[in-house]
């Protein structure tokens, strides 16, 4: 069988509820291999794209190729050779991790045989190999959530979809699943992200498509969109001082000067002038670091609140 | 959000739908002794409560006794209230609590797949209660032939019938409160008005032709006779009416559940 060019190909989607655009137009190119992040605020379109893609919903407009199969036409063969790890966990509670498995495996069309022989290499990858007859009532969290990628893996799929992989997981459990995420990419499969934490977006994506009110307002790899959109120093400057500081000094010192609450933001190419003049208030505190991929997100989505 | 004409597109049926009801079997073999116990216990009181304790200060129904009369009835309605109970409540927790819909729908099985083995599955379970139902029944003397064996498609057909209806219910319900709406409006009238506890014939004719409308009814109208050793009048007619109930209620629990689920 020919490998398709792309393992996931989006023309022109569109979908619209209540005569409001969710997903106003976006193309988008997944190369086998690759680690995709679609990024966005809440309610600019991202579960609907990945259930657009899944042909979980149907689209008003555009086309997509889901490893080569048309998924407007035949979602359910799309579906086939792709593993899913949604935002909520959906596992069985009245099975153990083990039948939990077993039961999904069915689903593609596995036989027993063969999903049996899989099980053990899943539970080991997800760690839980001495919980394999275990209730899931039992698990916390972090185990769920491993379980359900491991789920996501059990017929072995060219492409995965996350969504919010790991939200409201510890630091621990979140470094644990992005450690499986690399291994993953590691043997070749192809990740599709969504997610809100830029730290995990940064870390895993090759590339990164920022979704606002239903349209892509930038796609790249990451170093590249900081290096395009935002100054290369940061000043976050702290305390009650800090915004009278901004007004007086920040805004002159620096190329671009912010106020979100009651911390100022100082972007520059340069920040050594604005470092002086924060050494000689030390009412304030404040942070210097590179520009990262929030402060790429919040220029181009703004800081407002999405409800 | 209105029904649109593409919620009532052909069902695109597989065979994978066998995985779904092999699952939601396999939850239930784990817990079968309590299940069937629940499913068994109240027709089993009814039929004997009234049965026994009714049957004693009654005549003769038509040549059996009160309680062989009820037997049939209960068989019946044993059915209706298993698909029922399985299709809103049991359907509602993996809908809508446990998301297993969603986890199954990520899988390659269509929305129609999941909905189809939900409705055999309610549908298996009530034909074990009402198959349970005729045993005891017949344990107790209250069978009188071997055509009492029709019973059981009868139950399939009865238990489908019910079982569709109950996903309408689970497909535009909030919440598990929002059921006993139709446990109110729909099936404790229905016990009383098909012919369950006693003839249709007692009721004034108005509502005598209510009955045709409650698939219930139909279902009573075919068990009674074939356990009494006769065949039912006016059977193809009871029959196509469970049938057309069975195929409408399908049609609308699917496109229900998809205005639901695929927006």
């Amino acid at each position: 069988m020919l490998r398709p060019a792309y393992h996931l190909e989006v023309r022109g989607l569109r979908k619209s509820y209540a005569q409001e655009d969710v997903v106003a137009g976006i193309d988008l190119a997944l190369a086998p291999g690759e680690c995709f992040g679609l990024l966005g605020p809440n309610g600019a379109g991202k579960t609907t794209t990945l259930r657009l893609c899944l042909g979980l919903t149907r689209p008003d407009a555009g086309e997509i190729q889901l490893l080569g199969v048309n998924v407007i036409e035949d979602a359910r063969r799309a579906r086939a050779r792709v593993g899913v790890v949604p935002q909520l966990d959906n596992l069985d509670p009245d099975f153990s991790v083990e039948e939990n498995l077993l039961v999904y495996g069915r689903y593609f069309g596995m036989r027993d045989r063969e999903i049996r022989a899989r099980i053990p290499e899943l539970l080991e990858f997800s760690g839980l190999k001495m919980r394999a007859l275990s209730r899931i009532n039992t698990l916390s969290g972090g185990m769920k959530r491993r379980l359900t990628l491991a789920r996501a893996l059990i017929n072995d799929p060219d492409l995965i979809f996350l969504d919010e992989p790991t939200t409201g997981l510890d630091p621990q459990a979140r470094h644990l699943i992005w450690g499986r995420l690399k291994q993953l990419l590691a043997e070749g499969k192809t990740i599709f992200l969504t997610t809100h934490f830029m730290e995990e977006a940064e870390r895993l994506c090759n590339r990164i498509a920022i979704l606002d009110h239903g349209s892509i307002v930038a796609c790249g790899a990451p170093r590249e969109l900081i290096g395009l959109h935002i100054e290369p120093q940061v000043v976050e400057v702290y305390g009650d001082g800090a915004a009278r500081w901004g007004d007086e000094q920040g805004r002159v010192l620096s190329e671009r000067c912010e106020l979100s609450g009651d911390t100022v933001f100082c972007y520059a190419h340069d920040a050594t002038r604005l470092v002086a003049a924060l050494e000689t208030r030390p009412d304030l505190r404040y942070l210097h670091r590179h520009a990262n991929l929030e402060d790429v997100f919040l220029k181009l989505t703004g800081r407002e609140l999405r409800d | 959000m209105a029904l649109t004409p593409n919620m009532f597109s052909v069902p695109q049926l597989s065979l994978r739908c066998i995985h779904v009801w092999r699952r939601n079997f396999l939850v239930w073999r784990k817990l079968k002794i309590p299940s069937i116990l629940g499913n068994l216990a109240d027709p089993l009181l009814y039929m004997l409560g009234f049965g026994y304790g009714l049957g004693a200060l009654l005549p003769q129904m038509n040549g059996v006794s009160y309680i062989a009369f009820i037997a049939a009835g209960i068989v019946c309605s044993s059915t209706m209230t298993t698909a029922s109970f399985e299709a809103m409540y049991s359907g509602f927790s993996r809908m809508h609590v446990q998301r297993t819909w969603d986890a199954i729908l990520n899988a390659p099985l269509t929305l129609d797949d999941v909905v189809g083995a939900e409705i055999i599955w309610a549908a298996s379970k009530a034909t074990l209660s009402g198959v349970t139902v005729l045993l005891v029944a017949a344990a107790l003397g209250l069978v009188q032939s071997l055509l009492a064996l029709w019973v059981i498609p009868l139950a399939l057909l009865t238990g489908v019938t019910f079982a569709s209806l109950g996903l309408i219910m689970t497909a535009v319900s909030p919440s598990y409160d929002f059921f006993m709406y139709y446990f109110t409006l729909a099936i404790t009238p229905m016990m009383l008005f098909s012919g369950v506890f006693f003839p249709l014939e007692q009721l004034p004719p108005a509502l005598q032709s209510v009955a045709n409308l409650l698939p219930l009814a139909h279902a009573v109208a075919i068990a009674r006779p074939l356990m009494n050793d006769a065949i039912p009048a006016g059977l193809f007619g009871h029959i196509a009416a469970l049938i057309g109930f069975c195929i409408a209620g399908s049609f609308l629990a699917l496109a229900l559940t998809r205005r639901r689920l695929l927006k």
